[in-house]
């Protein structure tokens, strides 16, 4: 008899989870929750200044103080050959400043202490004397002529471009353009945003000098890059470092960057022979590390008079900060910008990139994304939407007439990629009736009568979740794949570890789900780990809602793997040749005799007990799985919004999401996933965004200055679904950590330019804040959010 | 002379002057020396060992320090553990029994009201002092009641939705005489 799969916790059944079981008593085990013994504690000095020359540094005060164990400087860093370390992105960042300081906030002196108040201390009693330098905030300044150059540490770098960067096809949209009976153009800032979990980043660094064995607790959402990058720049053998990430409180891309604090209290750990604790508090995390976004786009879009979309032009000015510490893969420059307008279908595009050097903090990171993919459907859809309204047509039928059919997949995109499976229409047309839009555009006539703004946005978007396949996706030279390792016990039960990291995902619920579905053994009798380099198979962590595309399909792999050998079990234990044996779910059985079987735990107890003869004892084994494409969830997010004329303040009256990612593995977490996203894109379009005045002061070093919304501002969301599985991963399923935060902005800005439609304004750069909305509907024009703001009004 | 980072032991010149307090956490009398600059959260993580109360903001904003003095909810960053001298402290580790979990701790995971958990100890606190003031809430009523305590995984739907889930429990094994809390359940 078959087992139950929702039962046993399998694929479908939305389980409750299984590290809530520690969280809900306060007993997870965050890197700030480890104490070593013995352990010192390091503070980081920062600098006050965008740019500046660094004149001197005296540390003798910190000395001065007791309980300061050690200080150390740039000077002391370079004499070790540390000052400087590679990035992901194949370029190099300070770890503690010794020419000049490049950003606010820039590390230059870390001290350590037997206390965290104690290295305050003695980080205030250093003096750093800084010759100021003029700072450069945007990619204008950046390229203008005469701009200081910020790299003057690199050799052959004579102005601050990063990259110069094309792909698609110029000359077929050139012709496109030549074609077309309208052209639509769009132009805006996405902008600069903090990842910011609410746990900001540290390590614990801990050389054992007895054993040469460095131990670094760390909160890294790629442990393995992260030992591969140690390994680098302090010289260890890889078997030497061991890097564990425990629970996370929270990712976001925030933590996949090496950072110079882990760096330094590597080093002082070595130096000191202590174990040395980093905690980085809220400034520092806000102002020093990963931001995203901060891309300036520009497009234009070839358009026939019936709503055909003929060709798309895209630039983009992309601002790193002083360092070009993205950790995209080594061959895209800008990310998967190229996935823009991927559900539609396009005959031809081609895109610009240009990336600068700024005074402001590296990063660049896939805040909540895969590489870039949130400002690419961030444009495309602010462009459709501008593209219908050019044209007269219905924005929703504007959508309609270009999506991808379903029928027509694959489908190879004007960019180059391959979109395999969706049901774009039909995801439209299920969120168009949840937000009820015929009556919603009646409603809307009605209200602009009495005077009452109101407005409705669609983002519809498809988006490449889940690099690789090795081919074409590598950091570090690294290529993308992920790995699982499946130990089932003589009793049947099993412990799995993965090359991901849960940073909140829930993979110690969802990964024993895959198991319990392959192999019909109830998920509660597994047991998940990841994070710790000496036990997880090498794999590269979890970003970009890579892990159920990659490290989930190797689970299912792994899995099939010991489906496999418990099937030569069984046939010895059931005395019949394999090919007479068939499966079902738990259980092997003779197929002309179905109620002669075994189950799975039978067969795990004979792989210890009973094994046929020169059969290899145990049955475990492990998976490294490359993906052969991404996956392509859809999203159909759809806002209805009201604005208040007097004040620009705007409600959310009704969010519509329908998410297609595929076969979902426990609904409860997906719809958890997609919740969390949609707070996110909420606060992306209303509040949250990091900006600098002219002198380079990051204006969003706290929470007091950089808004995050609460329970009290956040609209509810109303959810739906849709199934495509996705053809070539092992069960179906696609990526969806991301989708809502991706298109979820577009849908509300959108929402917004509707209410406002006919106002003589087409865009308002993100966040719409009130005074933005007020100022574009008062004086009619275009409200640009680009930095420097002015901070003395 | 304890250092809170005991461990370590202090450089007789580095002694400092400390303050003797004595206050009852999670129900327990405990009396402790403090640097008078000692900030509670910190006397309740590294002094007491109770590490369920996360530091995330450092300027009373994200609520993931958030415990209860006297019953009503704080954020442990920014108060100086000197002044519990007397006063009574209840963090996350004081929630459930040593065999039953608070309703609240239930709601969250019933509802999924947490992701990465980090957040999820403040605002079960915050949502507890709700509940004994008001048991039987408005979704408003949560949502303003949480908006001391911020989230970045979870938003703040399933969150709402655990509280309530809580309420309905808690009102369901108020004592009979408790009419108002029966009323609440009926309708």
């Amino acid at each position: 008899m078959t087992v139950d799969e929702i039962k046993i916790g399998g694929l479908g059944a939305s389980r409750r989870r299984v590290e809530d079981n520690r969280f809900i008593r306060g007993a997870g085990n965050y890197v700030d929750d480890i104490t070593l013994p013995g352990m010192l504690h390091m503070e980081i000095l920062r600098s006050p200044l965008a740019h500046a020359r660094i004149k001197s540094i005296d540390v003798s005060g910190a000395w001065a103080i007791p309980g300061v164990r050690l200080v150390m400087t740039g000077e002391m860093m370079a004499a070790r050959n540390l000052a400087w370390m590679p990035t992901l992105s194949y370029d190099t960042q300070a770890v503690l400043a010794t020419d000049k300081v490049r950003f606010q906030g820039q590390e230059v002196v870390c001290v350590i202490a037997d206390d965290p108040y104690i290295a305050k201390d003695g980080c205030e009693a250093v003096i750093v004397d800084y010759e100021p330098l003029p700072p450069i905030v945007n990619p204008e300044q950046s390229m203008a002529e005469g701009a200081p150059v910020i790299r003057d540490d690199k050799e052959n770098q004579h102005d601050n471009v990063v990259f110069d960067w094309e792909v698609g096809d110029k000359d077929g949209t050139d012709r496109a353009f030549a074609d077309a009976d309208l052209v639509s153009d769009m132009e805006l800032h996405y902008p600069r945003s903090h990842p910011s979990p609410i746990e900001t980043c540290g390590s614990i660094a801990d050389f054992d000098r007895s054993t040469s064995k460095l131990t670094v607790y760390m909160t890294t959402q790629a442990p393995h890059i992260i030992r591969a990058a140690v390994a680098l720049v302090a010289e260890l053998p890889e078997h030497m470092i061991r890097i564990v990430s425990p629970d996370l409180g929270g990712g976001f891309g925030n933590k996949v960057p090496v950072y110079p604090g882990y760096v330094a209290s590597i080093l002082a750990s070595i130096l000191l022979e202590r174990p040395v604790k980093w905690i980085e508090d809220k400034t520092g995390n806000l102002i020093s590390t990963g931001f995203g976004r901060d891309v300036y786009l520009r497009g234009q879009m070839a358009l026939r008079k019936d709503g055909k979309i003929l060709g798309v032009r895209m630039h983009t000015d992309s601002d790193h900060g002083a360092f070009f510490s993205d950790a995209q893969p080594s061959k895209f420059k800008i990310g998967l910008m190229h996935s823009a307008f991927a559900c539609y279908d396009i005959p031809a595009a081609h895109l610009t990139s240009r990336g600068f050097y700024t005074n402001k903090a590296p990063g660049g990171v896939a805040y909540r994304c895969s590489f870039r993919v949130t400002e690419a459907m961030f444009f495309q859809e602010r462009m459709v939407q501008a593209a219908a309204d050019d044209l007269g047509m219905d924005q929703a039928e504007f959508r309609r007439v270009n999506f991808v059919r379903d029928d027509d997949f694959p489908h190879r995109t004007a960019f180059g990629f391959l979109t395999d499976s969706g049901q774009y229409g039909k995801c439209l047309d299920i969120g168009l009736e949840a937000i009820g839009y015929e009556n919603f555009l009646k409603e809307k006539e009605e209200a602009k009568k009495n005077g009452r703004l109101l407005g409705i946005g669609i983002s519809t978007m498809t988006e490449p979740l889940g690099a690789g396949n090795s081919r074409e996706y590598d950091i570090l030279g690294i290529k993308m794949f992920d790995s699982a390792e499946l130990r089932v016990h003589m009793s049947g039960k099993a412990i799995l570890r993965t090359g991901a990291k849960s940073q909140g995902q829930g993979h110690e619920t969802t990964w024993a789900q895959i198991v319990a579905h392959e192999l019909g053994i109830p998920a509660e009798d597994i047991v998940v780990e990841e994070g710790d380099t000496d036990t997880a198979p090498f794999g590269m962590g979890t970003y970009a809602s890579r892990s159920t595309p990659v490290a989930g399909a190797a689970v299912s792999m792994v899995a099939r793997k010991i489906r496999a050998k418990a099937r030569k079990i069984a046939a010895h234990l059931l005395e019949v040749s394999e090919e007479d044996i068939d499966w079902e779910l738990g259980r092997f059985f003779v197929r002309s005799s179905p109620d002669l079987g075994v189950t799975i735990q039978e067969c795990a107890n004979a792989a210890y007990t009973n094994m046929p003869d020169g059969m290899e004892p145990g049955l475990e084994n492990n998976a490294y799985y490359d993906p052969p494409n991404l996956t392509w969830p859809f999203a159909c997010y759809i806002s209805t919004v009201e604005i208040d004329p007097l004040t620009g303040v705007w409600d959310v009256l009704h969010m519509v999401a329908v998410d297609d990612c595929g076969v979902r593995i426990n609904p409860m977490i997906v719809e958890g996933q997609i919740m969390g996203g949609l707070t996110e894109a909420y606060a992306m379009a209303s509040m949250q965004f990091i900006t600098f005045d002219e002198e380079g002061n990051c204006v969003g070093s706290n929470y007091m200055d950089y808004l995050l919304p609460t329970a009290w501002e956040t609209p509810g969301f109303e959810l739906h679904e849709v199934v495509t599985p996705c053809p070539h991963h092992p069960i179906g399923a696609k990526g969806i950590g991301e989708c809502a935060t991706v298109g979820g902005p577009a849908a509300f800005v959108n929402a917004v330019m509707d209410a406002l439609k006919g106002s003589g304004v087409r865009n308002i750069d993100m966040p719409l804040l009130p005074d933005r909305v007020h100022a574009a509907l008062t004086e009619g024009r275009d409200i640009s959010g680009a930095p420097p703001v002015r901070t003395d009004s | 002379m304890t250092s809170l980072f005991a461990e370590v032991a202090p450089d007789p010149s580095s002694e400092v002057s400390v303050r003797r307090i004595t206050l009852k956490v999670n129900g327990e009398q405990r009396t402790v020396d403090v640097e008078p600059r000692l900030l509670l959260a910190h006397l309740i993580r590294q002094g007491l060992k109770l590490t369920g109360t996360h530091t995330g903001c450092d300027t009373t904003n994200c609520g993931a320090c958030t415990v209860l003095y006297d019953g009503l909810p704080v954020k442990s960053c920014t108060m100086l553990a000197v002044q519990t001298d007397g006063h009574e402290v209840t963090t996350v580790e004081g929630l459930a029994s040593a065999s039953e979990l608070h309703p609240i701790q239930e709601g969250f995971k019933d509802e999924h009201g947490l992701q990465c958990g980090f957040c999820t100890p403040g605002m079960m606190l915050s949502a507890k002092a709700l509940l004994e003031e008001n048991p039987d809430p408005t979704e408003d009523d949560v949502r303003w009641a949480l908006s001391g305590n911020l989230c970045r995984c979870t938003g703040y739907q399933n969150i709402v939705k655990a509280v309530l889930w809580a309420a309905a429990k808690m009102r369901d094994q108020a004592p009979a005489s408790d009419t108002e809390a029966e009323e609440g359940e009926a309708s």
